[in-house]
């Protein structure tokens, strides 16, 4: 597994919940909440498909290091052993 | 014999576009059954039969666009005479009614094999104009899906006229939404009043009750809002029903109305069933699908129609408080904003909090002021005893 993975496999999640989103414009350190328009519950639907995924459970308590793909991708890496 | 009406979907629906049926002459059917789908500007919304019966004849053809209140089956009781054979009646005895979909789009004859689509294949399969009786199931389980549908456009790749459906969908549901709260605002008397609640305990103690759960299981803060919110009910039952024929009707049970925003700017309020039976866990659950379903499609005609009051929660937007539009014919909307850290006075000291505004909109007609503060007062003791709502 390398972060190319990790990066594909959040888009995958992403835009199975928000399929209208503008992926090739996304920026890395912006909240991706606001600029997928996602709420809580499509929230909740990533981080269990991040889960089937990855097979990486993440606690509510860690929600906010997804705040953005940098960020999301900085703590799986981290979570999964990849450097 | 009785007639089989289109159901109104809520105060906003004027017709809706039978898309197939899903029952036959000569067949049994059971009150909650689901018996037909409908198009709507909600989307695909499966219809349930409010009686049981034989079915007698089906009126109506898949690809019509039928008034509300407009029969479209006849049913009889068990022993009851088949009605004398007559050709289904022309068209022109039907004026109101006319085919909404060009001829080819509709989906499937009435007595066809039955085919199963999931909600957003067969909304797809709309779009695109494409026939469903024709599309091919690639899941061992028969259903098509939305990939079914795409390739059955790819291989057959129509001049499609597909395109343009979205917008119009969008103008129509805006148009819908617009006439349900211009109703509300010239016929319901409003008046509004608003709280500031500390949620830090009903957080904390959320927080520990998902630690133990799995990723699939956690609950969000907004059913436990939205427990408290059908639990506080029982003390002020007046905002819980329907303002009809001049009078308030109170329901006996909760059909709790949720505003649920769609990706393109729609709104649908479909209502969790008895939510003030259902504990929070269950609460979540019932959330958590019609969530989906409302925005897939797939929303069942009962949940469309019989919510008895609403909560709005547009706290995630940002927004610190918001007074909602009434929903006719309900008598309540609560409206719940963002959670803030906000000063707070804790027996005699300043504190940091987590707090919530909340608000009520209701009926004159149907409560006064006083009434609804007692509500406002009941959700926030059930917000400071966390435990009580699990």
């Amino acid at each position: 597994m390398t972060r190319q993975d990790i990066r594909d496999a959040l888009i995958e999640a992403l835009s199975a919940i928000a399929p209208e989103g503008d992926y090739a414009a996304l920026r890395g350190d912006r909240p991706l909440r606001d600029q997928l328009d996602i709420d809580s519950f499509d929230f909740l639907n990533v981080v269990i498909r991040l889960h089937d995924k990855l097979g990486v459970d993440i606690p509510e308590a860690e929600y906010q290091k997804l705040a953005t793909l940098d960020s999301a991708i900085d703590y799986l890496a981290s979570r999964l052993g990849v450097s | 014999m009785h007639e089989f009406r289109m159901p109104s979907l809520g105060a906003d629906m004027e017709a809706g576009t039978l898309v197939e049926w899903n029952m036959k002459p000569g067949q049994t059917v059971k009150r909650g059954d689901v018996v037909a789908v409908v198009e709507t500007q909600k989307g695909a919304v499966d219809i349930e039969i409010w009686e049981d019966g034989i079915v007698d004849r089906l009126l109506v053809e898949p690809g019509a666009k039928v008034p509300v209140g407009e029969p479209i089956a006849l049913l009889r009781g068990e022993g009851e005479e088949a009605a004398p054979a007559q050709p289904a009646a022309p068209a022109a005895a039907r004026p109101a009614v006319e085919p909404a979909l060009p001829p080819g789009k509709v989906t499937r004859a009435a007595e066809g094999p039955r085919v199963k689509v999931s909600p957003a294949a067969r909304r797809r399969a709309a779009e695109l104009g494409v026939d469903l009786s024709r599309v091919e199931a690639s899941a061992a389980d028969g259903v098509v899906s939305l990939a079914d549908v795409e390739r059955a456009a790819q291989q057959a790749r129509p001049p499609t006229p597909g395109k343009a459906a979205e917008p119009d969908r969008a103008a129509a549901m805006r148009a819908a939404i617009g006439a349900a709260m211009a109703k509300s605002k010239r016929e319901i008397p409003h008046y509004y009043l608003g709280a500031t609640i500390d949620v830090t305990r009903a957080l904390s103690w959320l927080e520990q009750q998902n630690v133990g759960r799995p990723v699939a299981e956690r609950v969000l803060f907004a059913a436990v809002l939205m427990r408290a919110a059908a639990l506080a009910l029982a003390d002020v039952p007046e905002l819980n029903g329907h303002w009809t024929d001049g009078r308030l009707q109170m329901a006996p049970a909760v059909h709790l109305g949720v505003g649920i925003a769609l990706r393109g700017g729609g709104l649908v309020a479909p209502a969790i069933h008895d939510a003030e039976k259902k504990n929070t866990v269950k609460i979540m659950r019932a959330l958590a699908d019609l969530i989906t379903r409302a925005r897939s499609g797939g929303l069942r005609s009962s949940e469309l129609s019989d919510a008895t009051i609403t909560v709005t929660n547009l706290g995630e937007q940002g927004v610190e408080e918001v007074y909602g539009v009434i929903y006719p014919p309900q008598v309540a909307l609560v409206g719940f904003g963002k959670i803030l850290p906000r000063p707070w006075v804790d027996g005699g000291s300043i504190v940091v909090r987590q707090t919530l505004r909340v608000t009520l909109s209701a009926d004159h007609r149907a409560s006064v002021g006083h009434r609804g503060a007692l509500y406002l007062a009941a959700l926030e003791r059930l917000l400071l005893e966390p435990e009580k709502l699990a």
